[in-house]
């Protein structure tokens, strides 16, 4: 069975992708207030459907992925942000 | 006194004297109650990310303004009575909050300034 496996062979190599260290962007740049106010620069933390990305994909520290809940869920009640939609980018 | 921020959203049914007349009325229930209006913006009509009462627009306006914790309890009445408003929300601003707001004022009256010196 191990012999049929080392069979295939790939056409192109599995690349394993490179491990890029994450960051915390606001810890990085000194941010220290996101404003609820700006959607065009909340929108880096929502997929498509307008959801919260979930800090493993954005790299965000606990602090400041709090502070962009918050911030987001304030721009939704105040209709500058959708609380759902699609292919909103 | 803390430093309060509050942004509402008024229908855009209005006209502009009546849309004024409705921002003129929340600044005089401010001042009266001892409230320091530190900064006003009108963002105009902006459309809506989804519709609030059956309307797809309205019109913005921001008051930033240093108030009591109490003052704040009769704004949101008033905002709640009157019936052109259709949404509002009121913001404690902490240290860094008031920091960013002090910056983003200066940005918007230094590119104002510039805008008188071009035309």
């Amino acid at each position: 069975m191990a012999q049929a496996q080392s069979e295939i062979r790939y056409l192109t190599p599995p690349s394993v992708d490179i491990k890029k260290k994450k960051y915390c962007r606001f810890k990085k740049n000194g941010i220290k207030y996101i404003d609820y106010k700006d959607p065009e620069f909340l929108k880096k933390f929502l997929n498509e459907q307008g959801k919260i990305l979930p800090r493993r994909i954005t790299g965000t520290s606990l602090k400041f992925q709090r502070r962009i809940a918050q911030a987001v869920k304030r721009a939704r009640h105040l209709a500058l942000l959708p609380y759902v939609t699609d292919l909103m980018k | 006194m803390n430093h309060y921020e509050t942004v509402f959203i008024l229908t855009p049914v209005l006209s502009d004297v009546q849309m004024k007349e409705a921002v003129d009325k929340f600044k005089t229930i401010l001042t009266e109650q001892g409230a320091v209006i530190v900064n006003e913006e009108n963002w105009g009509l902006r459309k809506l990310a989804y519709p609030i009462q059956k309307k797809t627009t309205g019109f913005y306006n921001l008051l930033e303004f240093d108030a009591d914790p109490s003052v704040i309890a009769k704004l949101e009445i008033q905002f709640r009575r009157d019936e052109r408003v259709i949404r509002f929300l009121t913001f404690r601003m902490d240290k860094f909050a008031a920091e960013y707001a002090a910056k983003r004022r200066s940005v918007k009256s230094s590119n104002k300034v510039e805008e008188v010196k071009e035309n």
